[in-house]
Parts: structure tokens; C-alpha cells; sequence
């Protein structure tokens, strides 16, 4: 747990974070809150002969709701969403999933950009970024760019994300009708077991729009449109939510690992997103 | 005399002696971060050792080249076998009779194994440098499988002559250890053939570690000018270890100096002797340097000593009406690759045969077969006396499915067969003689404090509820009353290494009436320093605030064979009220003398020795301990101390009733505790606040290990939980709340009626988590599912039953 030495930078601004990553290319890496790098570099699992540390880096903070959209900068931390006022009205989920990251030690550290840029399939903020349909804006060395989070994964550590650019915010519409994060894990501190993100609109008795996604049952977060049209129309009752549920076990292939063979976490992702979609119809 | 007037109470309460709950004198600096452990330590000139590991459970170790990581700057040596071997220092007896290697000697056998010792200026260069030692491995076919090892023609341990017999007898295969046997087979053989009802059943208590929050390590220095070597350490037995270093390295024992600053946690993981021990001293040697070596959390839960590993396949043989006749086990205990386990040297199993537990078992027959394979060493008693808690958890486990077979209440079953009252002292099937207990009056006052006849009824409700589809979880009343056995041990069977298994307290009385107390135990969480103070208080009549108990220097402390197995208050406790009354039969001269009165018609009363018949006449022990030391008194020696070495006649049996009430999500296999009642006999009770704190960490530690935590390999002999996030460690967020409750059935043969409570929990706290899980499924046809519980293994047993539709 002693991780290999490093450079450490400290750039005040973004000019200075690309240069460095354009200089060191694949030698370099940014940190954010550090939760999940650092564990990485103590394993040796990662070795970053340039670490760049964007705490002073302007910009990248604050959490803003206009027009109803929602900006979150790259650095704002888990416990900064667990804290916001504007937010908790604004888009409701988020306070709801943050609770259920890790806890409050980490939560002070890890930030939203640290979490969906990671690329681990067990972060919780990739799925529910995929469910709100969030942009991604990157800036790298040709300037900025965005990219929809339900097409920023590739594979587990692989995303859209160049080793040149940064993440820099983070921004969705502000959701609408119910709302529910539904997270089974073994332990306070653990990842999901199955997790699912579900915002549902209601109009009258039916279903009007529905957003699933789940979490940790690939090897990347998983959108399910086919789950989430299961619903719509319907008026949730529990042939439409098996529906839907059948519907998402076609888009996830969960592999086993000490959490369980895949036989359970495809129960287990049954019950989330049951659960999920009952609580979100409730609300909506 | 002994009248309670409120003068007398006050004295007695300003003493904070024996019943007092007295706050943790340790808390101060704990709570303020001012603990002073062995990786606080820092000398001048330290050096720091790190380990190359093997990434390999079974391999042929081909080559090692040290070259580039002696290149490295601050590296300043690499030691292995090759460096060993000359000193004899390449291999190390373990405690339990075999031999283990300090550094990879041709072979590994286990993932994790120690093949080189890097030592360099710097903690982070000492990293670096292990990553540059190149060993080059030929991998050998791994065995993890202890009933597949006794049947394997691979061999693991090459050193050993198959033929030879073991330390613990003959050999029967090339991977086997030994058979250890206790009770009358034949005997029992014939209660099985003629029982009404026998049920039959393979418990397994799988592999965990103690994983004590301080991880295990050394800081060893060696003086080169006076030839003196001290060595700090994270041990639990500072003095055994002190011997064992003077028997490897052929320093004299004078010349050792072993200390235990303090240590966070142990639970048996610190008993054993480990190679960054042995490579840490040579390491030193060599240098002339001090050299500090602390292992991290991958290494300690990989490598040093796990617990448990036991497969039981047992049968219990009963009448129609449920009285048990006869118990049967045969123990199948997977080892790994050295057989490191911390025993009596006598009992290779630990004390398994209190398997019989808390029942009148005429007859029964125990057999354990050690085996070795490709994982870790170890087999400690983790928060238990040795094999304790496997044992405790068989039998209860036998009684909950010999319940299912006779479709009995497992309340009642238990009942008609505790060994009743008048029985002890009770010589069991087995060999042990119990030497206190009442059983009933424990197990009535428990099943009455939870409501045990409603409980049972919103179960069958629940069930039918279930049926009905109308709820998705499930109710399980989980049962415990187990037996212990601590406090080892009688000298006259218990040894470990040749070194008998008494305890010790020496007292010195200050001149104005304070005191330091010193003691051959180590506390490491279990606060000594606040409770034989107490004994100590209400021996001598001097306020507990005023003694001083120090443990863990070698230097200065008495010969004892230190803090596990429950045995600090049966042993030292014992010891220091000895020594107590020791103290107190010269001040009965003292104050006699100054009384002008005989010896014998002075008494003790609380804190003074008093003329009889005259109280108004007395001498305070302040003021005797002053005249010890500035009165010439004819025919008595000045001064006021004493020492006792106590060898206990017998072990303590502490035992307790415990109920588990879980809800049970069949879906997502999670679980939650709604009530859990621990009643706890541990005879006369020295610190409730601290007997209540060692049963909620007992307890805690239980719910760990009965409903996640394990040390798991896949079939390769990769470790699969090396690290925190899947090796379950509760917080305060899985740690439900408990409810604490004892009655007092005092030893008969302690000083103090003491038995030892740190372990009780563990002991009784795994069998009722674990049998509150199959208790919950027991009207769907579970009989037995291995531990431990953890979300996917309770979603299976739910799906194999068929409940998930
Ligand atoms: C005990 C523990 C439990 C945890 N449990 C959970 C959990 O249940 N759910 C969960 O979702 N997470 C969990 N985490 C992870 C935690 O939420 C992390 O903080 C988070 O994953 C990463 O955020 P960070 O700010 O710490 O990022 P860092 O660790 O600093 O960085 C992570 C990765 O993202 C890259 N990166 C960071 N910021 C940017 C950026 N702005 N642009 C481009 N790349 C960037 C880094 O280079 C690095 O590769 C846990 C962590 C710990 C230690």
C-alpha cells in the first residue's frame, strides 16, 4: 500500500493542466477528490509518474440551476450534492443516489467529475448521469467539446475521455415527475451490488416518460431504452414493471465476482429496479 | 462488623474496586490519539524491511536476482533463504510442533509467502526495491481442498519424511498433519446402533482472519556495543516470544528485551512468531541498525495467522423424546502450509473437545485430521479459547438440525438436556471437568426477557403470511447457550513450546501508599490497566486510582505467557489477588505492630486492618504501607511487595444465553437484526461497563464473521479477499444494538470466582446469527447451509428452496 513515487503538480489553471497532460501524455494524470486514484497508485495497480492536482484550478466548482438546467463544475463533491438546497428542489435524485456513495468521509473528497470520468463500472454517478441524459464537457488542447453520458463509456477505464482533456462540467435538464435511486451493496463503503437510477413523468394515470439505468451489472453503466419504453404508456402496474424489467435484463450481463454468481445480481437487479420504479411512480 | 453503615460504603466505593464500574483508565490517551503503538516508533538510523511475496500459491522458486534492487539508492541489503540458511535462520519452529519457512527455501506454498527481505533507508525505497527483485517461479498444481490434499499424490511438503510421524503422531498421507482423538469411540459407535433417532450433518465453519485494526510488526534494534537486542512488537505474549527469540538466534534471554507498546487489537493474530519478526532481528544484526518492518492490510489478512478452516461432519444420537445419548465429529482442519496454529502444545485441535457444549452427553468421540495446503498458516483463536468457537458452533448447530429430525421446539430440546445444577463440577464425555454452572436459571430468564413463546407464534404467522404472497421476508429466531472453556492453563497439561501456562503479578507498595502492579499479560484493547487495578483495590484496600498496572516489558515485568484465550483474569487476575493477599498478610503484621495487639486480633476491613471488637482503633493501609518502610519492625523485612506465580487448577467454563430475532429478505438475501439479547455468565463480574463493551465487541466481531467476513481462494490459491472492501469489517452502520444481561455463577476454584468474558461473545454470538438464518427458513426445509451469510449465499438457500417461484 506505498504507492511508487510520483511528481506532483499543482497548476492554477486549465492552460497549465493541458500542457502537462500534452507534455507527459499517458506518464500523466489528473486527481480530483483522489478516492479512487490514490487507492489505485497505494495497489500499484496504477503508476502515475505525473500527478496533477486540480484542486486550485478555477472554474471548475459551483453548482448552478437557470433556466432549468443544471450545471455541476467537474470539482463539486458528493457531499457539496448531499448539502445543496437548489439542488435537492431542482433534481432530487442526486441527494437521493449521493447518500448511497461510499460515506461521508469519502463523500467529502470524491467529486461528480472524479466519478463519471473514472470509467469504473461501480461508480454510481455514470448510470445516473445516463439516466438524466447529462452532457459531458471536456476541454482539451483543440478547446472544449460535449459529449452525452450515454455514449461517453466504451468499456470499464475506457471512455470517450482523450488522455489530453479534462472534464470540466457536468450538466442536465432538470428532471421532471418522480424520481428514485435504488442501491443494494453489502456494506456502508461498498459498491452496488445491482443498483438502478429511474425518473418517471405521469400524465393523469399513465406513464408519460420513464429513464432507467443501472449500475455495477456491466462493464459499463447501462441505459436501458427498452426498459424505459416498457413503462411508458402503461400505468405501471406490475405487468408493465415486469415488463420492463424483463426488458433491462436483455441489456446487462453481470459477471461474477465476490458480491455473488451472475444468477443473483440479475435477481438482485430485478428487485432494485422494481423497487426503484415503484418508488419513482409513487413520487411522480 | 461487616455491617454496610454509610461510612463503610464510602470507603468501600472510594476504592473503586471489584463490581465498580470504573472508566477505562486507557481511554485518555486513545480517545486523544496519544497511544503510543510500534509503527509510532522512531530511532535514529532506522532502517525499514519489506517483504517480496509470492504471486503464487505452489511454485518452485528457480532463481532470485537481487542485482536491481541492490542498485537502487537507500537499498542496503536484500536478504533470502541463500542469506538465512548459514544462521540456521532460514526455517523457524511454529508453535504448534512443525517447522515453517522464514524466507522461500526452494518452494512456496502459499500466495503471499515471504520470499525475500528487502531493507532500506526509506519505506517507500524498500517498496520500490521489492518490485525490482526478480524470482523467477515454476508453478506447481495447487491443492485448496484439505479432503482433495489427503488424497492428492502432489506433495506439498517436500521437507517432511512421509513416513516420520508428525509432533502429534503418525502420519497417514503426505499432505496429512495429524489425528488427534479424544473420547471412547467404541463406546460410541454402539450408542449409534441402538439409538431411536440419529441426525447427521456437515458443518463447516470456513476461514477468516482477526484482521485487528493495528496490522502486525516490529521494530527490532540490536547494540552492538553492550550485545543487548530489543525488540518492540505488536505480541500478545511478549515474554513466550522473548524465549522463542533466544532459542532461534542463540542470544541469551538476559540479553533480550522484548516489549509491547500498545497494541490495537489482536484477537489472536498476534500470538504467533512471523518471519518479518525473525527477518526484522537478523536484519538488525547484520546492520548493527535498528530495522522496523509493519505489515499492510493485504499482507496481514494474506499472510499472518487466519482463524477457523474447520470441516465438521458430526452425528447426534438422541431417544424419541429428545435425550441426547451420544455426539460423534470428525474434524477435517485445512491448516495450509505449515501448521502455524497457536496451541497448547498437547492439544493440536485446541480444546474442540468441549464440543459436547452445555448438555449432558454420556458418550461421545471426537477426531480431528490436520491437513496441509496451498493457503496461509495459521488457525489462531480468533476472540476465543482455542477451537472454542468451532466447537460452540458444531454442537449448536447438532442440536438445531437432532430439533429438526424430532420436530422438537429447539428451546425445549435444549432444556431437557442441559447438565443441570447439581451436577458440577461435571465430568465430561470428553475429558474436561466443567466446574461451575446453572444452566436453566440462564436459558428461562432468556427465553422469558425476548417473549420467546410470541416470537414463535408472528413466525408461524409470518410463515403463513409468506405463503399467502402477502410478505417477502422472513422471521428467524436464532438460539445459543454455549459453553466455554478459557483460562488456560493448568501447568500440568498446558504448554505452549515447553512453557507452562501460568500467569503472574508483581506489586510493589509505595511508601505513601500508591502502587505499581505489574503483570505477565499484554492488554490490547481489553483494559487490564483499569480492571486489576480493581482486583488489586479490593485486595489491599488501596483505591484503584492509585495503582499503576503496567504490562509488556520484559525488563521489568514478571514471566507470564500473555493475553489470549480469555486467560488475563483467570490467570493473572488470579495472580494478582495472590499476590494482593500476599501483600495483605505482612500489613495484618505491620498494623499489629503498631496496634500492639497480636497478629491475630487485627482484621481487614476494606481499606485498614482494625483491632476486633475495637473498630475505633486501626491503621489505615496508607499508613502501614509508610511504616514498611520507615519502622524497624522486629522479625519483619522492610518494604511492602509481593509476586505470585498462579498455575490454575482447573480452566474457568464461562458460559451464556443468547437469541437472535433477523428479518430475512428472501430476494435480495439482506438482512436485519431486530433484537439481540446476550446473558452472560462469567462468575463474579470485576467491571460491568467493561464486561458490557467486550460484549458488544465480541458480538460485533460475531455478526462479522457469521454474516460475511471469510478468507476466500479461488481454485488457482488466489486470495480473494485481501482487501477491506471484501473482507467485511461492520462499522457502526451494520452493527445493530444489543441488549446485555448476566447472572452470577462464580468460579469455585478462582481467588475471585472470575471466568473470563472478552471471548464469550464471539463464542455464542456466531451459532445464534448463524441459526437465525436457518431458523428462518427452517418451515421451508433448510437443515444446514454453510457460513458465512452474506447477501448471495442467504439468496440461495432461497432459491434452492424454491422460493423465489
Ligand atoms: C471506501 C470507498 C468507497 C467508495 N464507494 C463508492 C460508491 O459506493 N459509489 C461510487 O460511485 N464511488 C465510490 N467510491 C469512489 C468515490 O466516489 C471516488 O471519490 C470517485 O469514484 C472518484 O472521484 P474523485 O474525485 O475522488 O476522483 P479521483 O480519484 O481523483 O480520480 C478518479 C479518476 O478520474 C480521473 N479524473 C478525475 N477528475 C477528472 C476530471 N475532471 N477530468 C478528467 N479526468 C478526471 C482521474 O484521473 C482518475 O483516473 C468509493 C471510494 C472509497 C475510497
Amino acid at each position: 500500500m506505498i504507492p511508487a513515487a510520483f511528481d506532483y503538480y499543482r497548476p492554477k489553471d486549465m492552460g497549465g493542466v493541458i500542457a502537462l497532460l500534452q507534455e507527459h501524455g499517458d506518464d500523466a494524470r489528473v486527481m480530483a477528490g483522489g478516492h479512487s486514484l490514490i487507492p489505485m497508485m497505494k495497489l500499484r495497480m496504477a503508476e502515475i509518474a505525473h500527478l496533477i492536482d486540480l484542486q486550485d484550478v478555477a472554474g471548475l466548482d459551483g453548482i448552478t440551476v437557470e433556466g432549468g438546467r443544471i450545471t455541476l463544475g467537474a470539482m463539486v463533491t458528493q457531499h457539496q450534492i448531499i448539502d445543496s438546497a437548489a439542488l435537492l428542489a431542482a433534481a432530487p435524485i442526486l441527494r437521493e443516489a449521493a447518500l448511497q456513495i461510499a460515506d461521508p468521509q469519502v463523500r467529502y473528497m470524491g467529486t461528480v467529475g472524479g466519478n463519471v470520468a473514472n470509467g469504473d463500472p461501480g461508480n454510481d454517478m455514470p448510470g445516473l448521469m445516463q439516466c438524466l441524459d447529462a452532457t459531458f464537457t471536456l476541454v482539451g488542447p483543440d478547446g472544449s467539446r460535449e459529449v452525452a453520458a450515454r455514449s461517453f463509456y466504451h468499456a470499464a477505464y475506457m471512455t470517450d475521455r482523450d488522455d489530453s482533456e479534462v472534464l470540466t462540467s457536468v450538466s442536465f435538464a432538470a428532471p421532471r415527475g418522480g424520481y428514485a435511486y435504488e442501491k443494494q451493496k453489502r456494506k456502508i463503503g461498498d459498491y452496488a451490488t445491482a443498483a438502478a437510477a429511474v425518473q418517471i413523468e405521469k400524465n393523469g394515470d399513465v406513464c408519460a416518460s420513464a429513464s432507467i439505468a443501472m449500475t455495477n451489472l456491466s462493464d459499463t453503466p447501462v441505459w436501458s431504452k427498452a426498459a424505459s419504453a416498457a413503462l411508458v404508456g402503461t400505468t405501471v402496474d406490475d405487468a408493465a414493471i415486469a415488463a420492463a424489467v424483463a426488458a433491462m435484463q436483455a441489456d446487462i450481463e453481470p459477471v461474477e465476482d465476490n458480491r455473488g454468481p451472475a444468477a443473483f445480481k440479475r435477481h438482485a437487479a430485478a428487485t432494485v429496479l422494481t423497487r426503484a420504479i415503484r418508488r419513482a411512480w409513487d413520487r411522480a | 462488623m461487616n455491617d454496610m453503615t454509610p461510612e463503610r460504603e464510602e470507603r468501600v466505593a472510594g476504592l473503586k474496586g471489584l463490581g465498580c464500574s470504573r472508566k477505562r483508565v486507557e481511554d485518555a490517551r486513545f480517545t486523544q490519539g496519544k497511544g503510543n503503538y510500534v509503527d509510532d516508533l522512531k530511532l535514529p538510523g532506522m532502517l525499514h524491511g519489506d517483504f517480496v511475496r509470492s504471486p503464487y500459491a505452489h511454485a518452485r522458486v528457480k532463481s532470485i536476482n537481487t542485482e536491481a534492487a541492490m542498485a537502487l539508492d537507500g537499498v542496503v541489503a536484500v536478504l533470502t533463504a541463500a542469506d538465512l540458511a548459514p544462521l540456521g535462520l532460514h526455517w523457524m519452529p511454529t508453535l504448534a510442533g512443525d517447522k515453517q519457512m522464514v524466507l522461500a527455501d526452494g518452494k512456496v506454498l502459499f500466495q503471499g509467502q515471504e520470499v525475500a527481505y528487502v531493507i532500506a533507508r526509506d519505506r517507500y525505497v524498500a517498496a520500490d526495491a521489492v518490485e525490482l527483485v526478480e524470482v523467477e517461479y515454476e508453478e506447481l498444481p495447487v491443492l485448496t481442498d484439505p479432503f482433495e490434499a489427503l488424497k492428492s499424490d502432489v506433495v506439498l511438503r517436500e521437507d517432511l519424511d512421509p513416513a516420520a510421524p508428525g509432533a502429534h503422531g503418525p502420519r497417514k498421507h503426505h499432505n496429512h498433519i495429524f489425528t488427534w482423538e479424544a473420547g471412547d469411540k467404541t463406546a460410541t459407535e454402539q450408542v449409534f446402533a441402538e439409538a431411536d433417532v440419529v441426525a447427521e450433518e456437515m458443518i463447516y465453519y470456513h476461514r477468516t482472519h482477526p484482521c485487528p485494526l493495528e496490522t502486525c510488526g516490529c521494530v527490532a534494534s540490536m547494540d552492538k556495543v553492550n550485545g543487548k537486542l530489543t525488540l518492540w512488537g505488536t505480541f500478545q505474549a511478549p515474554h513466550a516470544i522473548r524465549t522463542v527469540v533466544s532459542l532461534i538466534s542463540g542470544i541469551e534471554e538476559h540479553n533480550i528485551r522484548v516489549i509491547s507498546p500498545d497494541i490495537g487489537g489482536g484477537f489472536g493474530n498476534k500470538v504467533g512468531a512471523y518471519a518479518g519478526y525473525v527477518c526484522s532481528v537478523v536484519a538488525s544484526i547484520v546492520t548493527g541498525q535498528p530495522v522496523k518492518w509493519v505489515e499492510d492490510r493485504m499482507e496481514n489478512l494474506m499472510t499472518t495467522a487466519f482463524a477457523r478452516d474447520y470441516w465438521m461432519q458430526g452425528k447426534i444420537a438422541a431417544t424419541k423424546e429428545g435425550k441426547i445419548t451420544g455426539l460423534w465429529c470428525h474434524t477435517t482442519a485445512d491448516h495450509g502450509g505449515f501448521d502455524a496454529c497457536a496451541d497448547p502444545t498437547k492439544f493440536p485441535a485446541g480444546f474442540m473437545n468441549i464440543c459436547t457444549g452445555s448438555y449432558d452427553i454420556p458418550t461421545a468421540y471426537l477426531a480431528v485430521d490436520g491437513v496441509y495446503t496451498n493457503k496461509a498458516p495459521g488457525g489462531v483463536a480468533y476472540r476465543c479459547s482455542f477451537r472454542v468457537t468451532e466447537a460452540a458452533y458444531f454442537i449448536e448447530r447438532m442440536i438445531e438440525v437432532l430439533a429438526i429430525e424430532l420436530k422438537m421446539d429447539a428451546a425445549e430440546l435444549r432444556r431437557i438436556n442441559f447438565i443441570r445444577k447439581d451436577q458440577f463440577p461435571y465430568q465430561s464425555a470428553l475429558g474436561w471437568e466443567y466446574d461451575s454452572g446453572d444452566y436453566h436459571t440462564a436459558w428461562d430468564k432468556a427465553l422469558t426477557a425476548v417473549g420467546y413463546d410470541a416470537l414463535r407464534k408472528e413466525q408461524a404467522e409470518r410463515v403463513e403470511a409468506f405463503k399467502r404472497g402477502e410478505t417477502r421476508k422472513l422471521l428467524g429466531i436464532g438460539l445459543t447457550h454455549f459453553t466455554e472453556i478459557v483460562g488456560a492453563g493448568p501447568v500440568k497439561n498446558c504448554d505452549i513450546l515447553g512453557l507452562g501456562m501460568f500467569d503472574s503479578c508483581e506489586i510493589r507498595i509505595h511508601p505513601t501508599g500508591s502502587a505499581i502492579a505489574r503483570l505477565g499479560t499484554i492488554s490490547q484493547g481489553q483494559g487490564h490497566a483499569t480492571t486489576f487495578a480493581q482486583i488489586l483495590a479490593s485486595e489491599i484496600g488501596i483505591p484503584a486510582d492509585s495503582i499503576t498496572i503496567e504490562e509488556g516489558d520484559t525488563d521489568t515485568a514478571p514471566y507470564g505467557l500473555g493475553t489470549y484465550g480469555s486467560r488475563s483474569t483467570p490467570v493473572a487476575g488470579a495472580a494478582s489477588a495472590m499476590a494482593g493477599r500476599k501483600i495483605r498478610a505482612k500489613a495484618q503484621m505491620i498494623a499489629a505492630y503498631l496496634l500492639e495487639v497480636h497478629d491475630d486480633d487485627v482484621e481487614f476491613d476494606v481499606d485498614r486492618f482494625v483491632v476486633k471488637g475495637a473498630p475505633e482503633r486501626f491503621k489505615t493501609m496508607k499508613e502501614i504501607a509508610f511504616a514498611a518502610y520507615n519502622q524497624a519492625i522486629p522479625g519483619i523485612e522492610p518494604g511492602l511487595e509481593a509476586v505470585s506465580y498462579y498455575d490454575p487448577p482447573n480452566m474457568t467454563y464461562p458460559f451464556g444465553a443468547y437469541i437472535c430475532v433477523m428479518e430475512i429478505d428472501v430476494d435480495t438475501g439482506e438482512h436485519q437484526i431486530r433484537q439481540f439479547y446476550a446473558l452472560d455468565d462469567c462468575g463474579t463480574r470485576i467491571n460491568p461497563m467493561i464486561i458490557e463493551g467486550q460484549v458488544h465487541g465480541g458480538l460485533t466481531e460475531a455478526l462479522a464473521i457469521a454474516m460475511g467476513q471469510e478468507i476466500a481462494y479461488d481454485d488457482m490459491g488466489n486470495c480473494k479477499t485481501g482487501t477491506l472492501m471484501d473482507f467485511f469489517l461492520p462499522t457502526a452502520w451494520e452493527t445493530p444494538h444489543y441488549t446485555t444481561d448476566h447472572t452470577v455463577t462464580p468460579s469455585p476454584h478462582h481467588p475471585i470466582g472470575a471466568k473470563g468474558v472478552g471471548e464469550s461473545p464471539n463464542v455464542g454470538g456466531v451459532p445464534a446469527f448463524s441459526n437465525a438464518v436457518h431458523d428462518a427458513f427452517r418451515a421451508f426445509g433448510l437443515r444446514q447451509s454453510h457460513m458465512p451469510h452474506d447477501h448471495w449465499r442467504i439468496w440461495k438457500i432461497a432459491d434452492d428452496l424454491g422460493l423465489h417461484g
